[in-house]
């Protein structure tokens, strides 16, 4: 019996795979999720489905994105200019602004001096990169990153800017960049959903997530990111609740199965299989998740790496921690957000308590995956949602100041996963207010990864209501020069 | 083997269920005699064609459109001896020798495109060519005919006139349908169609004993009647319209537009007319003397994402405004992808991206600003224009408003500015680019807008959408009605019915039904009692093998389609049986249980809403529809089983069968409450476990168990009694579940394991299936 309805299943999705492979969607996909005896003996007919499908390898298998939340200012981290220094307090010249367009919070102002950076700057590694003393951690790893300090973004305010960069539109209701590379990759793990999400925040003005950043879109909704943490409950119901205990679970599941299999005999529906096999599952994850996410038997050298904040959870270092041991077992993209960037007023000091809730741990990581052998099939991604003004909002004093948001240049970097190591891509005026150099779009950007991951991010596709979307729309390049 | 096989499948299968449109008549590949347009061949063209050579101008390749038929069979203009179609002949056809051609540089669609056409589907091409490739107008652009009815061999199974047009599709097929559902799993069905909660017992019991010949038209017209028929109605609606207690957008600070929500729950039970109940939506504030509840209606179009983001570019959301207005208006009350046409010409539909704006134009008059105010107070949770809820109105016309308190309520709704503002053509959907200066209209290619008979404004854009020859607007609301009775439309893409949507799987019956549901005043309770009677409704669920390979997607409906029920009704279900729902309609919306800390770890800190403060008391207890709606965190349980995040018009579910969904069941505090709850009540009637068993199971599963499950839960009851009764400090833990209070029972073993076993029935496949 049961071999018949898998047999159905299989034939099914045999002819259902074809019919979509007519439609184009990405077949790199589901070799993947695919069992191979399915595939193996596949005919010259069926092989005539697949025409031009590039089989590129993928660099990296899994992705870890530290997102950082409410745009950091680059002008304090990885974009040095003296310029702004030395003319501190002086009018943007127009010249430079060329009319571009600003958020309603400063195009009052009457005028727009320039500040320079309140942290000094040194040069790193190989690259001689330049990079603030608010993120020595991180200066410490510089040969292993790659700095971009020419992206750029088409959305001036939080919401959009976020939701463009983690489901490639501005408007919502897409899949998020995590669904797609599980739509596009499959689970390493059946244990474990294909993409986690993670949250933090720090002291600084924060400006919230919101879940349709990690949500499946018009993707079937397993491929929704799903939240974990380092606490006592790491997925949301996964604890059994008190005076239950994991004898009188699998009991209850049993008792289950065997009254399920009576609806089955009766219906002959492969839901309820699927069902049944779905509550298995869920029993796995109960054990499988808390072993995964008690960080507590990590080594000293690690929590050491990682700082003592690694052990509190919900912190970004935990977050960090947590994220190594969910990709080193198989989870396809993990996507941490720590909030808390928006420094529109008092940033030095906001900034240089944002930058020590993130610099250890992020470095930590890069190390961390490095000393496994694992940081070359693991792309690290640290950024924000756009970049800072090189004016001044609000009121700027001796030692105070705020940036309002700029979306025309802003600095994230890479690592890992065929990133070219210690390097600096991309180049900003001298003012850090136009790109002159090798400009990085949110699409390039999507494209680059999805190159990285094996997939062509023109071919992995998905049709709802009548239209073939992709993570980058209609556009997008994939940028060679960030390859290694 | 089996192990790693089914974990496969399931991922495989679950990644389809979304995606796999529009494909069963081709994969068919059974050649037809005749070839139609329509059905065979647009669907290939419009896929794989028309992006190049279609009714987008800006990117149409060699001048050539394929989507009519005179530009396809003039001369091209490249090459001028040479057509692209020439009737009748294939091979003098330039668009047959480019799908043939073994030179890759001349073959169509290009290798760049990533797309090809399978040699099925040239030769279905090459046949339509042959037979005159005679074009057809877009079948759901040319307004509905009453079909005749088609003739039946089985004349005694046909209920209805429904049954005729099902009876003879599966009869040309092959297929019989499967006999009648029996009467305890019919009237679950049933009630949870109409009520979206399970039968009562009363129900139950009565329902078996009546015998009569009108037992089940009666139990319809009871339930058609019942107050939570327009709860039930109105889930469905809240995801067309958008519905939340949230503003949306960052900061996502409270709004207060339930009184709309109450307003929809009213109007589906006092079975407003369709057309009233639509066109008040659209245009109430502006019938002449218009009422407060016609008024109260047009929240409708407010219930889009606002934002308080300081510092955004106001413009920039006003557009937003009515472009989310404008794709709302067009997924669910007329079913086209309109949205795709605001950057550009529509790639497959004949919309160009001016028709967009002349659409865009008729909401684009609305007294409002992108954003009228911060993160604040009870100011900020209506925007302008709002009406205020007053005294007046509670006593009067808006009695059905829930209001608990006498504080000030504010609504959003729609009101006009007194000058026209003008509307433009918007360069790439741009709100800094305006080109063309538009007027209000509709697309020609659905019905032209007259304006000697429709005033300019949306009342005259609610009176085009009832016009007896517009095509779409009563096909796609009797096929919103079918996707709730019967889990999928006949048009399955519900909110696509242009050239990219599915086709109807029976259309005739769209149309009789879209004719009939005109022809008798836009009646919604009308047309759903008449698919709650036929024959074809009543049908038992079970899936035969041979139907199962026959027709797996039950294109043919010879079965009852069996399938999970939706979120809110899961969380019905679970309250309604254990005796706890509280049925209060309307009013503010509730905060349930809920995992800690999920607001406070995605919050900005700002606004009422940065901490999530659980209610307490009744307000625990009421149905899955008053479950508060925070749009940038919406309840989990809800959206784990697919509920939509409200983000924008939504008009259909998925429907996913996952892990998570089981450990909610099996540990979310609502589950084990209403166990404890029902254990007591029923240890509390008498100890007898089989009894006990059997009366839970009924109650919850709403059948009378058979010998084998009550011998299985008794088993499992003893073995959880012994375990309990061992561990007694487990079984005090397991019953501290849930703020309900402890009822007075002695044995807290037999207590325990009562609760273990109907959490065990809760977690039923059939409990969260209609069957």
């Amino acid at each position: 019996m049961k071999n018949e309805f898998i047999e159905r299943h299989l034939n099914m999705n045999r002819r259902k795979f074809l019919s979509n492979l007519s439609l184009g969607v990405g077949s790199v996909a589901l070799g993947s999720l695919l069992i191979p005896d399915l595939f193996g003996s596949k005919s010259e007919s069926e092989a005539a489905f697949m025409p031009g499908v590039p089989h590129f390898a993928p660099k990296a298998k899994r992705v870890i994105y530290l997102f950082q939340n409410g745009a950091p200012s680059q002008l304090e981290s990885f974009d040095y200019k003296p310029k702004l220094r030395e003319m501190m307090g002086q009018e943007l010249p127009a010249s430079i602004r060329m009319g571009q367009r600003l958020t309603g919070m400063t195009a009052g102002q009457s005028s727009f001096p320039l500040v320079g950076s309140h942290f000094n700057f040194q040069q790193y590694g190989q690259a001689r990169a330049w990079i603030s003393d608010l993120f020595p951690h991180t200066a410490g790893v510089v040969d292993d990153i790659c700095i971009v300090r020419s992206m750029f973004t088409e959305a001036i305010n939080h919401d959009p800017a976020l939701t463009f960069f983690q489901t490639g539109a501005q408007q919502g209701n897409r899949a998020s960049f995590g669904s797609w590379m599980s739509y596009g990759l499959g689970s390493e793990n059946k244990n474990l959903p294909a993409f986690c999400v993670l949250l933090s925040r720090g002291k600084g003005n924060g400006q919230g997530v919101y879940s349709k950043l990690w949500s499946n879109g018009f993707l079937d909704s397993i491929h929704q990111g799903v939240q974990f943490s380092s606490g006592d409950n790491p997925v949301l119901y996964l604890n059994n609740p008190e005076g239950i205990d994991s004898t009188n679970r699998r009991q209850m599941l049993d008792q289950l199965a065997a009254l399920n299999d009576q609806s089955y005999k009766e219906f002959g529906d492969p839901e309820i299989s699927t069902k049944i096999q779905q509550y298995e599952m869920a029993y796995r994850m109960q054990t499988a998740v808390p072993e995964l996410t008690d960080l507590s038997k990590e080594p000293d050298d690690i929590l050491k790496l990682y700082g003592p904040e690694c052990l509190v959870p919900g912190t970004f270092a935990a977050n960090c921690l947590l994220a190594r041991k969910l990709s080193e077992n198989g989870v396809r993209f993990i996507q941490l957000y720590h909030q808390g960037w928006d420094q529109h007023g008092n940033l030095p000091n906001e900034m240089a308590g944002q930058a020590k809730d993130v610099d250890r741990a992020s470095a930590a990581l890069i190390t961390d995956l490095k000393q496994r052998g694992l940081l070359d099939e693991t792309l690290v991604i640290w950024g924000g949602e756009f970049g800072r003004t090189n004016y001044c909002q609000g009121k700027m004093t001796a030692d105070n100041y705020g940036r309002d948001h700029h979306p025309r240049c802003f600095s994230i970097w890479m690592a890992g996963g065929g990133v070219k190591p210690g390097i600096v891509y991309g180049e900003t005026d001298e003012f850090g207010y136009n790109i002159v150099k090798d400009p990085v779009h949110v699409h390039d950007f999507h494209a680059t990864v999805m190159h990285l991951l094996g997939l062509d991010h023109e071919k992995l596709i998905f049709k709802h209501q009548g239209r073939r979307y992709r993570l980058t729309d209609v556009a997008g390049q994939v940028i060679p020069g960030l390859m290694a | 083997m089996f192990h790693r096989y089914a974990i496969f499948t399931i991922g495989i299968l679950t990644v389809f269920t979304a995606c796999n449109n529009n494909m069963q008549d081709r994969t068919a590949e059974v050649m037809p005699d005749s070839v139609d347009y329509n059905f065979h061949i647009r669907p290939i063209l419009s896929d794989r064609c028309f992006a190049c050579h279609g009714p987008d101008a800006n990117k149409r390749e060699a001048g050539l459109r394929l989507d009519i038929a005179d530009s396809a069979y003039k001369a091209l203009q490249e090459t001028p001896g040479l057509h692209a179609l020439v009737p009748g002949n294939p091979m003098a056809s330039a668009v047959f020798q480019r799908i043939t051609t073994e030179d890759s540089t001349q073959r169509m669609p290009p290798i760049t495109s990533n797309m090809t056409l399978s040699g099925f589907e040239i030769k279905l091409i090459e046949k339509w060519i042959k037979q005159g490739a005679k074009y057809k107008p877009h079948w759901a652009f040319v307004p509905p005919t009453s079909p005749a009815l088609p003739e039946v061999d089985d004349e005694d199974w046909v209920r209805n006139d429904i049954d005729r047009f099902t009876l003879s599709h599966m009869e040309q097929k092959g297929l019989s349908p499967n006999p009648a559902a029996d009467p305890e799993r019919l009237l679950k069905r049933l009630s949870l169609d109409v009520t979206g909660l399970p039968p009562t017992i009363d129900r139950m019991d009565r329902f078996a004993k009546d015998t009569s010949a009108k037992a089940y038209e009666k139990m319809v017209d009871e339930l058609l009647a019942d107050s939570a028929y327009g709860e039930k109605m109105a889930i469905h609606w809240m995801d067309v319209a958008r519905y939340a207690d949230s503003h949306g957008y960052q900061d996502d600070n409270y709004r207060s537009m339930w009184p709309w929500r109450d307003w929809v729950i009213h109007a589906f039970n006092k079975n407003l007319s369709y057309k009233d109940f639509v066109s008040w939506q659209i245009a109430g504030d502006m019938i002449p003397d218009a009422t407060r509840e016609q008024l109260l209606a047009t929240g409708f179009n407010r219930n889009h994402k606002i934002t308080e983001e300081g510092g955004v570019i106001d413009e920039e959301y006003r557009v937003s405004y009515v472009i989310d207005r404008a794709n709302t208006f067009s997924k669910s009350l007329i079913g086209i992808t309109m949205e795709c046409a605001q950057c550009h010409d529509h790639k497959y539909d004949p919309f160009s991206q001016k028709e967009y704006f002349e659409l865009y134009a008729f909401f684009n008059n609305v007294k409002e600003v992108g954003l009228e105010s911060v993160v604040g107070g009870p100011e900020t949770y209506a925007k302008k224009p709002y009406m205020e809820i007053t005294k007046d109105d509670m006593a009067g016309a808006l009695r059905f408003i829930n209001r608990q308190d006498s504080n000030r309520l504010i609504v959003s709704v729609m009101g006009e500015d007194t000058s026209r503002r003008k509307s433009f053509v918007l360069g790439r959907g741009s709100y800094d680019n305006p080109t063309l200066e538009v007027q209000p209209g509709t697309p020609l290619s659905v019905l032209p807008f007259n304006k000697s008979v429709y005033p300019a404004n949306r009342l005259g854009l609610a009176g085009w959408l009832f016009d007896e020859k517009n095509p779409l607007t009563a096909r796609v609301f009797v096929n919103q009605l079918w996707q709730q009775v019967f889990g999928t439309g006949i048009v399955k893409s519900t909110g696509d019915f242009g050239m990219q949507g599915e086709l109807p799987s029976n259309p005739q019956l769209l149309d009789w039904l879209a004719v009939d549901f005109m022809q008798h005043g836009w009646d919604v309770k009308r047309t759903m009692k008449m698919m709650l009677m036929s024959a074809t409704y009543r049908q038992s669920a079970q899936i035969p093998k041979n139907k199962l390979q026959a027709d797996p997607d039950n294109k043919y409906l010879s079965r009852a389609p069996r399938f999970r029920l939706p979120a809110e009704m899961v969380r019905d279900v679970v309250l309604a049986s254990s005796g706890l729902l509280v049925p209060t309609i309307g009013g503010p919306s509730v905060k349930p249980y809920q995992p800690p800390g999920l607001w406070e770890m995605a919050t900005s800190g700002r606004g009422s809403l940065a901490t999530y403060k659980q209610d307490h008391g009744t307000s625990l207890y009421r149905r899955g529809l008053y479950t508060f709606i925070k749009r940038t965190v919406p309840p989990p349980s809800m959206m784990i089983f697919d509920a939509s995040n409200r983000d924008q018009c939504e008009v259909k579910r998925s429907s996913t069968n996952t892990p998570l969904q089981a450990l909610i069941m099996l540990n979310d505090p609502t589950v084990l409450e209403a166990s404890r709850v029902l254990a007591a009540k029923l240890l509390q009637q008498g100890t007898d476990a089989d009894r006990n068993i059997r009366q839970a199971f009924r109650l919850i599963v709403c059948r009378t168990p058979q010998a084998k499950e009550v011998s299985l839960l008794a088993e499992y009851f003893s073995q959880q009694q012994a375990y309990y009764k061992k561990e007694p400090g487990q079984a005090i833990k397991l019953l501290s579940h849930g703020e309900y209070p402890q009822a007075d029972v002695a044995d807290k073993a037999s207590l325990a394991a009562m609760m273990q076993v109907i959490t065990t029935i809760y977690n039923l496949e059939e409990t969260l299936s209609k069957t």
